[in-house]
């Protein structure tokens, strides 16, 4: 084990999902040295791993106001600071056979409440913008949903931070809480990488783990109770709708389809689970998705379902419940639990300065950094007022603010046809070039895997899961970052491993035979060994 | 309500994008990528560009304009993606953000220009082989100055059938089958001849033939992004032919891809879904495959001639050399294999070999456009080569923009299929008409 360096800084940040990331700039921005320490890539939990939706709130209008007022208020401001990570779809409730008609009122009323805009479409207009929509549908409003891509939303995030001195150490793992006289006073953390140990002096330490919120809370002797909630998604490669449409009903499973850049995903579930990185996908769970889906869009199922992934959501549990809340017990549903978000405080376990945020949804990620980082303020004794609702995050150089559309679906197609040559295309169905792929490895000496670059570029996501993309950028990145053969040859096979863990619960029609032709290649053309998978893998 | 969509989206043309499996076969197969960098394949501009095509946003990929349109890759995909069906939509889509063209509607209305020109055609045929107009055409319209243009025959297909009615050389025998002959515009302004030993071929087998009234295809219109007068012109096609079609009688026509056209992009690439299109797309057959069938049922009259007893002007060209046929791309996608080799192989002492490459190059009009004229000549080169190498003067292909460039491009004579089985069946153009 090498010697531990050692990093100052004013706020250790643990968590790199939305929240964290928001907590990192939101800080840096008042003016604080902060240090964020993320055990994977930045945006590989729970952020990572959602639907895409950005909420209009609509769907907790009837049993969630809270949450549903935050997610209106965010709704908003995410608009506003940072339209590139967005496609303005605008979104749909819409009751069908058998939604209970009673149900409306009551989500018209909660949604006039909170002040989400409603606005009824009649079916004829409905079928006009979404022809493929389920003519049985009898009710339909719309109202302000948008599309998310939530890897470009926290990468805009830790690169905004990077511009006011915030510092992202992404594949470090918390080892240790440290403590001296009843308060934080840092952590060690453990370079994933090359094992180096890394001593962080902080005056307050933020725990935005997410999931993993429990244990991290753990190390510092707190003890909260998080609650896992697995819930699992499919992507289309057809993108049915151009429109979000959520059932108009109690929330339930697949009961929300949203259309993400050149897919439409249905999810989700919803089970309670005992493990943060429990990311099974019961092939029971995809059957009910695309039953689920059918009801929107009826002929759903027959185009190809492309992959499959599970996301767990980190519902807070708190001792003592308000009041609606229910108990979640492994294997129920977590949807009785609140959305809304908590600041908590472990003063009262010797660990005063450190903080935890839980709950939550990744539309509210600003809200919740917020209302920490005032906190940790407050404790710090720092006077700075919170700038990140008026301040647009940096925007990348191909977005044109078209208003519309923030984020449109043909700008990739444009970079291609505006690219020196067309021979350079690694990645054929989410089209990246090599130009592209090796600025991304020049960026990260500190190496990346070939999943990294998936998030960083969405090399691998499309129709072929890697099938064609995978050899070729693993000889890219072979040669950008100069690795020994066995090394790429590794990488691959860990990249590849892991595109065919979502798309083993898929395995039907046209993705079975690009399953068997992706086998094809790989294990017997190219004869890339085998892994065994692992029993569960943290990083996806 | 669900009457609002016309087709349950399954059955469009742009879902079959889902079925790709990225496999290259298509790409491996198009005849344009091998020689140009300006293409960057069917499988990129096709079913992969299409996941990133917004409904509501002109497609910003140009490059998809360099697809020929030729149709191997839809021909060879093994999964049912309409790649060339995709391709021609986006064009059109590219088209219509792109404005007016008037080189582009120029070439798509070669229907008009064919009928108009007819009285004038000597001052025509002259013109177009004059040097500085062809140059100032390519300088002001883009249309490639080297290019071959058909001649005007001066008179047309439709007014020798009228006269021929009119003369009632044929007998009205009501007992005789009906076939009805979709002629084209080609046939009808540049190559008469073609039509006429048609008809006499047909009605040397027995048939009755009819010529109803009809329009062009639209292929050229459809291939400029002109859809909504080709669907004009479908529409005249399907209103006038899908009733004899319903009731049993065969429509036959003799360019291979006019009647591709009419039996797959009505559908496929227009989008017309309606019964009378579907009904058409069942009842045409291109001449050979109609013939051929004929003949399987054993219907075919086979007093075919040797070469050695053809007109000795033809026999010199024969010459002791195999004949060259070359299958147009277009042909090919009406997957009923090579009905006009087959035909060819009946007469006696005619070698008819195929040249086994893959296309000629000009693809309808896209061969006429100076930014593609070269790509058009480097496409076929191989069959060019092949040809010249073989000896052969005279050479075998069933549509006509590809008979005149192979003929051009490779020096050879070459002539439809039923030029040959008429010189075989020993009917000339005004040949009186053949009692059975």
């Amino acid at each position: 084990m090498q010697a531990a360096t050692s990093l100052n800084c004013d706020v250790l940040v643990i968590g790199g999902g939305a929240t964290g990331a928001g907590v990192l700039l939101d800080l840096a921005q008042r003016g604080l040295r902060v240090v964020l320490a993320e055990q994977n890539d930045i945006a590989t939990g729970t952020s990572g791993r959602y639907h895409g939706l950005l909420h209009s709130g609509g769907r907790y209008a009837v049993r969630d106001p809270e949450s549903a007022r935050e997610c209106i208020e965010e709704n908003a401001i995410v608009r506003r600071i940072a339209p590139h990570t967005l496609e303005d779809t605008g979104g749909w409730f819409a009751a069908f056979p058998p939604d209970d008609p009673e149900y409306i009122p009551h989500w018209l009323a909660g949604c006039k409440a909170v002040g989400i805009p409603t606005e009824s479409v009649t079916l004829a207009q409905a079928l006009k913008e979404e022809p493929h929509l389920n003519p049985k549908a009898y009710a339909i409003y719309r109202v302000p949903d948008a599309a998310c891509d939530s890897f470009e939303l926290v990468h805009t995030l830790t690169e905004a931070a990077a511009a006011f001195g915030g510092i992202t150490l992404n594949y470090h793992r918390v080892c240790s809480i440290e403590k001296a006289g009843g308060k934080v006073i840092g952590a060690l953390l453990e370079n994933r990488r090359n094992g180096a140990q890394v001593r962080v002096h902080a005056g307050a330490v933020v725990n935005a783990a997410g999931p993993w919120a429990g244990e991290i809370a753990k190390m510092a002797g707190a003890d909260i109770h998080m609650t896992h909630d697995r819930g699992i998604m499919v992507a289309m490669n057809v993108r049915w709708v151009n429109t979000i449409i959520n059932r108009l009903a109690t929330p339930g499973d697949g009961d929300i389809l949203v259309p993400v850049g050149t897919v439409c995903v249905i999810g989700t579930t919803s089970v309670v689970i005992d493990r943060p990185d429990d990311l099974d996908i019961p092939a029971e769970e995809v059957t009910q998705m695309l039953d689920a889906a059918e009801v929107m869009i009826p002929d759903f199922r027959k185009a190809r379902a492309l992959r499959a992934w599970a996301g767990v959501r980190p519902l807070y549990d708190p001792p003592q419940k308000r009041e609606g809340e229910a108990e979640g017990g492994v294997g129920e549903d977590g949807r009785f639990i609140t959305r809304s978000f908590r600041a908590l405080s472990h003063a009262d376990v010797g660990a005063a300065g450190m903080l935890s945020i839980v709950g939550g949804k990744l539309t509210t990620y600003r809200q919740m950094a917020e209302k920490i980082a005032d906190e940790v303020c407050q404790y710090l004794g720092v006077r700075a007022v919170c700038r990140t609702a008026e301040t647009a995050l940096p925007k990348p150089s191909w977005f044109s603010g078209n208003s519309r559309r923030l984020h449109s679906m043909t700008h990739r197609l444009h970079q291609l046809e505006h690219a020196p040559t067309h021979n350079n295309l690694i990645c054929e169905c989410e089209i990246v070039t090599r130009d592209q792929l090796e600025a991304a490895i020049k960026a990260s000496p500190e190496g990346v895997s070939l999943d990294d670059l998936r998030r960083d570029l969405r090399l691998g996501m499309g129709p072929c899961q890697a099938g064609f993309c995978g050899y070729r950028a693993a000889g890219v990145l072979g040669e950008t970052a100069n690795l020994p053969p066995a090394e790429s040859i590794a990488a691959l096979a860990t990249f590849i491993q892991e595109r065919f863990r979502g798309n083993r619960p898929l395995l039907w029609g046209h993705q079975l035979r690009q399953a068997l032709l992706d086998e094809m290649i790989y294990r017997r053309a190219l004869g890339v060994p085998s892994l065994q998978p692992e029993a569960h893998a943290t990083s996806d | 309500m669900t009457e609002l969509r016309e087709l349950p989206y399954l059955q469009e043309t742009p879902f079959t994008a889902d079925h790709c499996l990225k496999c290259n076969i298509c790409t491996q197969a198009c005849p344009v990528v091998p020689v140009t960098d300006l293409f960057p394949g069917p499988k990129t501009v096709g079913p992969q560009a299409q996941r990133f095509r917004d409904p509501d946003l002109p497609s910003p990929d140009h490059s998809v304009d360099y697809c020929s349109g030729c149709g191997i890759c839809t021909l060879v995909c093994p999964h049912g993606v309409r790649v060339m069906e995709i391709n021609t939509q986006a064009k059109a889509q590219l088209a219509a953000a792109k404005g007016f063209s008037l080189r582009n509607w120029v070439l798509g209305h070669n229907a008009w220009w064919g009928v108009l020109g007819t009285p004038f055609a000597p001052l025509l045929n002259w013109l177009f082989r004059f040097k500085p107009f062809r140059w100032m055409a390519e300088k002001t319209l883009g249309i490639s100055a080297r290019a071959a243009f058909p001649t005007w025959a001066g008179y047309t297909f439709r007014g020798w059938w009228r006269r021929r009615q009119k003369r009632g050389a044929v007998p009205a025998e009501e007992s005789r089958p009906v076939v009805v002959y979709y002629h084209g515009c080609s046939t009808n302004s540049y190559e008469p001849r073609i039509g006429k030993l048609a008809v006499q071929i047909l009605e040397h087998n027995g048939f009755r033939v009819v010529v109803p009234p009809q329009a062009c295809c639209g292929l050229p219109l459809q291939s400029n992004g002109l859809f909504a007068e080709a669907r004009q012109f479908a529409r005249k096609n399907t209103q006038s032919l899908a009733d004899y079609a319903r009731r049993g009688v065969p429509i036959v026509g003799t360019s291979g891809s006019c009647i591709m056209a009419l039996k797959g992009d009505y559908e496929h690439v227009l989008g017309l879904h309606d019964a009378d299109t579907k009904a058409l797309a069942r009842g045409i057959y291109d001449i050979s495959e109609f013939l051929w069938n004929l003949h399987r049922q054993g219907k075919l009259k086979t007093d075919f001639r040797p070469v050695s007893a053809f007109p000795p002007e033809v026999r010199a060209l024969i010459g002791d050399s195999i004949v060259p046929y070359h299958a147009p791309c277009q042909l090919k996608a009406h997957g009923m294999g090579r009905p006009a080799l087959d035909l060819l192989d009946l007469i006696p002492e005619l070698r008819a070999v195929e040249m086994d490459a893959e296309c000629c190059g000009i693809a309808g009009t896209y061969g006429y456009k100076a930014e593609k004229r070269q790509i058009a000549e480097d496409v076929g080169a191989p069959l060019f080569r092949r040809i010249r190498e073989s000896g052969a003067q005279l050479a075998v292909c069933d549509t006509e923009t590809c008979r005149w460039h192979i003929a051009q491009m490779s020096g050879a004579h070459v002539l439809h299929p039923v030029e040959l089985l008429a010189h075989a069946y020993g009917i000339t153009p005004d040949s009186p008409a053949v009692s059975v």
